[in-house]
């Protein structure tokens, strides 16, 4: 019914509203799922705006390389900082205008082209009532016995897996490979994407998951469980920030100018905690919603540029590889 | 007789004009993809240890399903109980659930902490550790056995009542009834149900690596969705899709060599009494098969059913409208298949061998990213490729069900060409008529499963949808995914119930009404 009543309401504004300008915006595919971000920054930016956000999802990098300059959109939102690099090499974006000393990141960002709007860092997730004692460091997450069973993403299809072999690189470098040899009696199995690992974790199939540092809010807050925790490494956290980039050719440039200070606004800020269950990237810990600064969080955080993660991604997934197929 | 008359012709166009159609929507799609592909490939140690990998598992998937089939379809064609037609209807969901839907539910029941492990611990033992080859087996079994099964089922029906009322009233042991009557089913059915099977398993993927336990069960697959999704190497991407066809290609070629000529026999029709398998043993041995087949494929299907009734409860109005499109697609699907199968089927059956059955192997051995991002290249310098997003998936939907439909189609076809043709031909029944008055009422239980194999199908396939999919129009998979992917895990489950619901209801659906009439 009220699938029926969007689209009546779609028509309707198309039909009675022809000349309000429409803001094209390419998202990522969970993006504009009723219980995701979109609905609410859609609602949010055209109270603003004067105009239609029209959110169009899909892969986002394919997308834009097969469409090249004929791409419809005027802003792409969800570009995590693995594509950044195949993003920028299109060509297609424009320089974002936005302040980034505003950013509240844990890492300094220079970009200026792409504009995190969220972020988090990759953790392993355990269940306090069935881990008794978690491991309190990267040597004692290696050190465990291996009846202890872990279940991670593939490097070659999933952005978390990429983070975890690059996180291990940046912890381990040269003695990468034998982090992995530790590691691998533990790895219960790799799975194509991050939602079935977390599913195999959550059915208790596997003791421990690769997720993210934010994944225990959302049990905190949707479900009110607390049993779910991030073991927090003090040899530091992958970190991993989603972003939003502008398409230089955009016929709307005046609306995805307002559409990137949007981004930066309080308003967009507050609503990513519990919308998009990560990190805020412009908004100052005490003005997180209630509980969040709480959340247990890397004092050290671990971030290749671009280009460093260009030169080492190649090796470091096939040390993984190589490793864990032995 | 000198020579095997043709007496009757469906037409002589549709056969070709429908194995064409099958032909373009993969090749348009494979050049589209290499057309915009940029430097030399290279095929590095890893890519080979994949192709080994992939070969070899499907090998194995084939065996172990179709040799665990014989005995269950043995069974269940010789047996009558009550609640049969459930059974045989229930026993077709593993083949039609979405690959993560399956594998939650596998290991719900052979997992670490699933129900086997749980019971071998009260009694002391181990828990079960299925990830590995043998993991990939299980769930490449449990998906693919079922298929088998019916197609072997078919296979003996198709024998004469007659032939097993002779065996019975002569009184020859089970293994000379199986030499004389049984073999030579199994000699036409086999070859082409283990190339279907191998063809399935080669672009497996997901199931592979989860239950494969990490990168050494690697598949071609996943090298594809890697060179689309991730480094984005068209060219890479092109030269591993064909290589998979071209494997494909060869096992299709070589199930049709192997394939022995056929030699069809008229009967009357009768339900078979089995007075040859009445003994003691006999009938246990059936039981015993009947129930391991029941248990190992209905118990992972039950772990989806408890999972999912909680969630039912928690899922977003949204997914009920994606219900209704998957609902959709799925009809698309079904009706384009049988416009397709129908005459792939009809021109086999004319032949002794036939191309054509390859033409339609391909349709399964495409990747359907592959297919998918090749259409959106053709169509995006046209249109917007959103609104071709459910055609797209509908059709490549249908491509993957119609080496199942033409396999499940020929048998019947064939029969009827054989008892009817000379009649029709005498009749002067040609062209649409022949179909309504002759064959379509010949094969319609054939046609009933063919048909719901394909709407199920649909529905629980993601297929290409993701690629560019339009944000109103969500299939039921997809919607499932994306709650999976935010955290809503119950919800999913609920989702996933939906799922297999729809598809098993629409399969019901389409095959009870092949079946009503075949009780007539």
């Amino acid at each position: 019914m009220k699938y029926l009543m969007t689209t009546a309401a779609v028509f309707c504004a198309t039909a009675a509203w022809a000349e309000t300008p429409v803001l094209t915006v390419y998202a990522g595919d969970y993006f504009t799922s009723e219980w995701g971000p979109g609905p609410k920054i859609e609602a949010g930016f055209e109270e603003i705006c004067n105009c239609d956000l029209e959110f169009s999802t899909g892969d986002l990098v394919p997308r834009l390389l097969l469409e090249g300059e004929r791409t419809k959109a005027d802003v792409v939102i969800g570009l995590t900082t693995d594509v950044t690099a195949k993003a920028r090499a299109t060509g297609l974006f424009s320089p974002h205008g936005q302040d980034n000393s505003a950013l509240t990141l844990p890492i300094a960002w220079e970009d200026d082209t792409f504009l995190p709007f969220n972020y988090g860092h990759t953790a392993f997730i355990y269940n306090e009532e069935t881990t008794a004692t978690p491991p309190a460091s990267f040597e004692e997450l290696l050190a465990l016995p291996d009846d202890v069973k872990i279940v991670i993403q593939d490097p070659r299809t999933s952005i978390s897996g990429l983070a975890l072999v690059l996180w291990i690189d940046a912890v381990y470098g040269e003695k990468a490979a034998e982090a992995w040899e530790a590691l691998a009696p533990k790895i219960l199995t790799v799975t194509k994407d991050w939602s079935s690992s977390y599913g195999l974790f959550t059915d208790g199939e596997a003791d421990m998951v690769l997720s993210y540092t934010t994944s225990p809010a959302y049990h905190m807050f949707a479900e009110d469980d607390f049993t779910k925790k991030a073991a927090i490494f003090p040899e530091g956290h992958y970190f991993m920030a989603e972003t939003v980039g502008k398409i230089a050719a955009t016929d709307q440039p005046e609306l995805a100018d307002a559409f990137m200070a949007y981004v930066m606004s309080t308003d967009f800020q507050t609503l990513i905690p519990t919308a998009n269950w990560s990190l805020p990237s412009a908004l100052p810990q005490d003005a997180w919603p209630e509980g969040w600064s709480e959340l247990p969080l890397p004092e050290k955080v671990l971030f290749y540029s671009e280009t460093e993660a260009a030169e080492v991604q190649g090796q470091a997934i096939e040390t993984w590889r190589a490793t864990l197929s032995q | 007789m000198a020579r095997n008359p043709q007496p009757i012709r469906t037409s002589a166009f549709a056969a070709p004009f429908a194995a064409g159609i099958v032909i373009v929507m993969i090749l348009a799609a494979l050049g589209a993809v290499a057309s915009r592909a940029d430097g030399a490939v290279r095929f590095g140690p890893a890519d080979w240890a994949a192709l080994r990998f992939t070969l070899w598992q499907a090998l194995l998937s084939a065996l172990f399903s179709v040799v665990f089939a014989i005995p269950v379809a043995r069974a269940l064609a010789r047996r009558r109980f009550r609640g049969r037609g459930l059974l045989v209807t229930l026993l077709g969901a593993p083949f039609i659930l979405p690959v993560i839907v399956a594998v939650m539910g596998i290991l719900s029941v052979f997992g670490r902490t699933g129900w086997v492990s749980q019971a071998l611990a009260l009694l002391g033992f181990e828990p079960l550790s299925i990830y590995g080859l043998e993991g990939v087996l299980i769930a490449h079994v449990f998906f693919n056995m079922p298929l088998a099964t019916r197609l072997l089922v078919q296979g003996w029906s198709a024998v004469p009542a007659e032939q097993f009322r002779l065996v019975g009233q002569l009184g020859l042991p089970p293994t000379v009834v199986f030499r004389t009557v049984e073999w030579p089913v199994l000699r036409q059915v086999v070859p082409g149900a283990f190339a279907l099977i191998f063809v399935i398993c080669l672009t497996s993927f997901a199931v592979a690596l989860t239950l494969g336990g990490g990168p050494r069960a690697t598949t071609i697959e996943l090298a594809i969705y890697q060179a689309f999704r991730f480094e984005f190497d068209l060219g890479r991407a092109a030269a591993l899709s064909l290589v998979q066809l071209a494997v494909a290609g060869g096992a299709a070629l070589l199930a049709l060599w192997i394939l022995p000529p056929l030699v069809m026999q008229a009967g009357r029709d009768r339900s078979p009494q089995r007075w040859d398998a009445r003994t003691l043993t006999v009938r246990a041995l059936d039981c015993f098969w009947i129930v391991l087949a029941a248990a190992f494929l209905l118990l992972p299907l039950v772990a989806v059913l408890q999972a999912g009734v909680f969630g039912l409860f928690k899922m977003p109005p949204l997914v009920w409208s994606a219900a209704l499109t998957s609902i959709w697609v799925a009809i698309f699907s079904t009706v384009l298949l049988i416009a397709l199968a129908l005459p792939i089927a009809a021109s086999l059956a004319h032949r002794k061998r036939g191309g054509l059955e390859s033409v339609t192997l391909l349709g399964l051995a495409a990747s359907p990213l592959m297919i998918g991002t090749g259409w959106f290249i053709l169509i995006h310098p046209y249109a917007d490729p959103q609104v071709f997003a459910l055609p797209v998936t509908a059709a490549v939907n249908t491509l993957m069900a119609l080496p199942f439909a033409v396999r499940i189609l020929l048998p019947g076809l064939r029969q009827a060409f054989t008892d009817y043709g000379r009649l029709s031909g005498a009749l002067g029944l040609h062209g649409v008529a022949l179909w309504r008055i002759v064959l379509i009422p010949r094969i319609r239980p054939q046609l009933g499963f063919a048909a719901g194999l394909t709407a199920a199908l649909s529905v629980g396939d993601l297929g290409v949808v993701t690629l560019f999919a339009n944000p109103e129009f969500a299939t039921l998979p997809l919607q499932m995914y994306r709650l999976m992917g935010s955290y809503r895990t119950d919800a999913a489950a609920g989702a996933a119930l939906l799922l297999l619901a729809l598809a098993l209801a629409m399969f019901w659906m389409c095959d009870a009404w092949g079946r009503r009439h075949a009780a007539g």
